[in-house]
């Protein structure tokens, strides 16, 4: 079980920064249940633990690793091979920007370019206040809406850099009062 | 209740139909993502409570469906049984539909779709001209059920072709019908679907896989996502069907996380039809025992190459690997596997149940059946469109679509996703199927078709295209992850303005070169928006390379903002909102910009209140001819 795994580490003393609190561990227990802790599990729990976290946090994949008896190397393989998987964790605004084909002829860079001017923060990463989070996806399949950017699970669709710029000064405003 | 044989779903179907009364008010809305992202949820919401509010909510059902396909004016509403159709339904208007066209049947001309061309008001869906041009085989049926309600797809003939094979049929001859109808694959490449099964069914080892491909990567195409979302049994059923026919106990359905509520939609068919004995063992009373499982793919475009789906479902990194072996003889743990598309699956019952003269009659020559491709980018009616092979892409653009809005021309037609390629306004009447669009380059793909006006910059559009495949190729192959790399890079030097003569020849090199070198269908289709807008618009290439202008005026090195001093106003929009302060100039006189400090974002354009006549968008060209 992970308590004793960490229960060693910390006998002998050494600080790795994987170790995993009562509660992250309860977590975890509660998403291994669901599966057969087999190999072909791993997408699907790593699914479920960005769900549960947010993201991949690193002490967790320590964890995992000694639970489904998978290298962390392989299970780091996997996260980072598929684009759903983030380490970082999320802002409290999470901003989605689509660049599918529709959204690019209709002038997606430009949204891109005035969303990471406004909120100071590159695709794949949070601003440094914590506020936004900014991902790009490839094809939200709204394109009758495009370009399209998803605030918080709200859509915004046919931005334009003006538009992007009187969102975030609106979410500013109500992070201020 | 479980059903127990053919006899007791025939029975359950006359049931349903007998309970189901056709002259009951219905409102329909399409909750496919795109009515959804126009906030359908608010308006269904709005409905029942209104509904409510009057006493009526028993009398009136509100049904949210599948996805209508006309996705360009939603959140859409069929009103039953008179078929009325209103578009762009807005949360203020709801009250007065109920009280006017629900219960006294008049009808809200505001709400119907308008004619462009004649400027009439029409009345139904089906005569909406969008509608008027397709065959809605596939689709026909999202706007009439509710996607997971099982009742509701058996009343409508539901799974009559999995009783129909299960009670006349063996296993060899579903095998010759799909044979026979001529039905080929349809998530790109096109290979017949009846000789993939009989490779599978003769493979002698067991257990083996059935895989439903719904992994739909394509940007800018989202016909499976719909299907899936709107009418789940149909695949399902195709499924079931084809389980049969192989030999199979089990099935995945490999389903693009960013699809999520297709998701769920799946995963509730799955469950209400193994509740009704559809799924599970002893389907239907018979030795058919078949089961699913949903699997969510975790954003790979790569993925949806079928070996590299089989890779991703084991749990690892998803890499093709070479072919032979074919997965029909070892494909996920090395058992016999077949995968087909989901458009692929929901063909399956259509035929079964119609027959091999009804699709034979459908398509062209050489393709049999109607495709669906998802119609967006600069044009008036985006959304989904059915249409039978072989129909003229200017039909398709033009009669279904509507056009080019804002009075543009069109330039170009990109069809296949990231492994096609560009078809020129000059071959606009190419049959679209299999075999028409290859001989110009492109392929059929899964069937996204992106109109381009003549804004559009085909080097942009192409380098957009490397950019995406660069960062999806999975690494494996050496052409595809360095050959890629190095295009991006040529192509990321041209639109910068610091493109040399060489440059062509050696992006046509790399794209044999990567073609011919790498493993999967990424790799050696990666070329092919390159290749096609190298042979239509290699003057594109060249004005951006010698004259170092880009003649769309989108590459954002080769141009520049200029405020037109006899037009502007000095009205200060765009010196307030200019997000690089490079916009100077007293208020009432007239302003100008720096363009030492300019960042090209185009706000100002935007923020002119003359609409942008002030502020001038401006290639090289066109600034010495002003001059």
């Amino acid at each position: 079980m992970i308590p004793d795994q960490n229960e060693t580490v910390k006998q002998c003393g050494i600080k790795t920064g994987w170790e995993i609190s009562e509660t992250e561990s309860h977590k975890l227990a509660k998403i291994l249940l669901k599966y057969h802790k087999k190999k072909e599990d791993l997408i699907s729990l790593l699914q479920e633990i960005q769900e549960e976290f947010g993201y991949l946090p690193r002490n967790v994949l320590h964890a995992l690793s000694r639970e489904i008896h998978v290298p962390e190397h392989e299970i780091f393989g996997v996260a980072t091979f598929y684009s759903q998987f983030t380490f970082n964790q999320p802002g409290r605004h999470k901003i989605r920007i689509c660049l599918g084909t529709a959204c690019h002829v209709r002038g997606a860079v430009g949204i891109l370019e005035e969303l990471q001017r406004n909120i100071n923060t590159k695709p794949g990463s949070t601003s440094k206040d914590g506020e936004f989070s900014l991902e790009t996806v490839m094809c939200l399949g709204s394109c009758a809406l495009g370009p399209i950017i998803v605030m918080d699970g709200d859509y915004h669709g046919q931005m334009t850099p003006l538009k992007v710029q009187r969102l975030i000064e609106d979410r500013q405003k109500e992070a201020g009062t | 209740m479980r059903l127990r044989s053919l006899i007791e779903l025939e029975a359950l179907r006359q049931s349903i139909l007998q309970k189901k009364d056709p002259n009951k008010p219905c409102i329909s809305l399409c909750s496919g993502t795109g009515c959804h992202a126009s906030g359908e949820k608010k308006v269904q919401e709005a409905f029942r409570n209104e509904l409510k509010k009057r006493g009526v909510d028993d009398k009136v059902e509100v049904k949210s469906t599948g996805c209508f396909g006309f996705c360009q004016f939603g959140p859409n509403v069929v009103l039953h049984p008179e078929g009325t159709f209103y578009h762009s339904v807005r949360v203020e208007q709801v009250p007065d539909i109920v009280e006017k066209t629900v219960l006294k049947g008049v009808i809200l001309e505001d709400l119907l779709y308008t004619d462009p061309s004649t400027n009439l008001k029409i009345f139904h869906e089906k005569d909406v001209p969008f509608y008027a041009k397709q065959m809605r085989n596939i689709l026909g049926n999202n706007g009439l059920l509710e996607p997971t309600n099982i009742e509701d797809y058996i009343g409508l003939g539901g799974f009559v072709a999995l009783a129909k094979v299960l009670g006349e049929m063996k296993p060899e001859q579903v095998i010759d019908v799909v044979k026979k109808a001529g039905l080929r694959g349809r998530g790109g490449a096109g290979f017949p679907t009846g000789l993939k099964w009989e490779t599978a069914r003769r493979s002698p080892s067991y257990p083996k896989y059935l895989v439903c491909n719904a992994d739909e990567g394509d940007p800018g195409a989202y016909m499976n996502r719909s299907v899936l979302e709107g009418n789940p049994f149909s695949v399902l059923e195709g499924m079931i069907i084809g389980a049969y026919a192989i030999g199979s106990a089990e099935g995945f359905f490999y389903v693009r996380a960013e699809y999520p509520l297709a998701v769920k939609n799946i995963i509730l068919a799955a469950k209400k039809a193994r509740e009704r004995g559809l799924l599970g063992k002893n389907i239907l009373g018979s030795e058919l025992d078949f089961d699913v499982k949903v699997i969510k793919g975790a954003g790979a475009f790569v993925c949806g190459e079928e070996t590299a789906m089989m890779a991703s479902i084991e749990g690892k990194r998803g890499m093709p690997r070479p072919r032979p072996p074919f997965p029909a003889e070892s494909g996920i743990w090395g058992k016999p596997t077949n995968i087909n598309n989901v458009e692929t699956w929901a063909n399956v019952p259509l035929i079964i149940r119609n027959g091999v003269d009804w699709y034979q009659g459908i398509g062209s020559k050489t393709s049999k059946g109607t495709k669906v491709f998802s119609l967006v980018g600069k044009i008036k009616n985006t959304g989904l469109v059915e249409v039978p092979m072989g129909t003229s892409l200017r039909t398709i653009v033009f009669d279904i679509g509507g056009g080019i809005p804002n009075g543009k021309a069109l330039k170009a037609v990109q069809c296949g996703g990231p492994s096609g390629g560009c078809i020129p306004a000059s071959h606009i009447d190419v049959p679209v199927d299999y075999e028409g669009l290859k001989e110009l380059g492109a392929m059929m793909g899964s069937g996204g078709l992106i109109v381009m006006d003549e804004d559009t910059c085909m080097v942009d559009m192409a380098k957009y295209f490397v950019s995406f495949t660069q960062s999806e190729s999975c690494g494996k192959c050496v052409p595809c992850r360095i050959g890629t790399k190095r295009m991006l890079e040529i192509l990321e030097q041209i639109t910068q303005g610091k493109g040399i003569n060489q440059h062509i020849a050696t992006l046509e090199s790399l794209c044999a070169t990567i073609r011919d070198g790498s493993l999967c269908g990424l790799g050696q289709t990666a070329p092919n928006p390159v290749l096609t807008t190298l042979m239509y618009f290699r003057s594109e290439y060249e004005a951006h390379i010698n004259e170092k202008r880009c003649p769309a005026k989108v590459c954002k090195a080769l141009i520049h903002f200029e405020i037109d001093k006899d037009k502007c106003t000095g009205c200060q929009a765009c010196k307030v909102r200019c997000p690089a302060k490079a916009i100077d100039g007293q208020p009432k006189k007239p302003h100008s910009i720096d363009q030492n400090l300019c960042i090209k974002c185009g706000v100002c354009q935007q923020t002119c209140p003359t609409k942008a006549s002030a502020v001038m968008r401006l290639d090289n060209l066109s600034t010495e001819a002003a001059r």
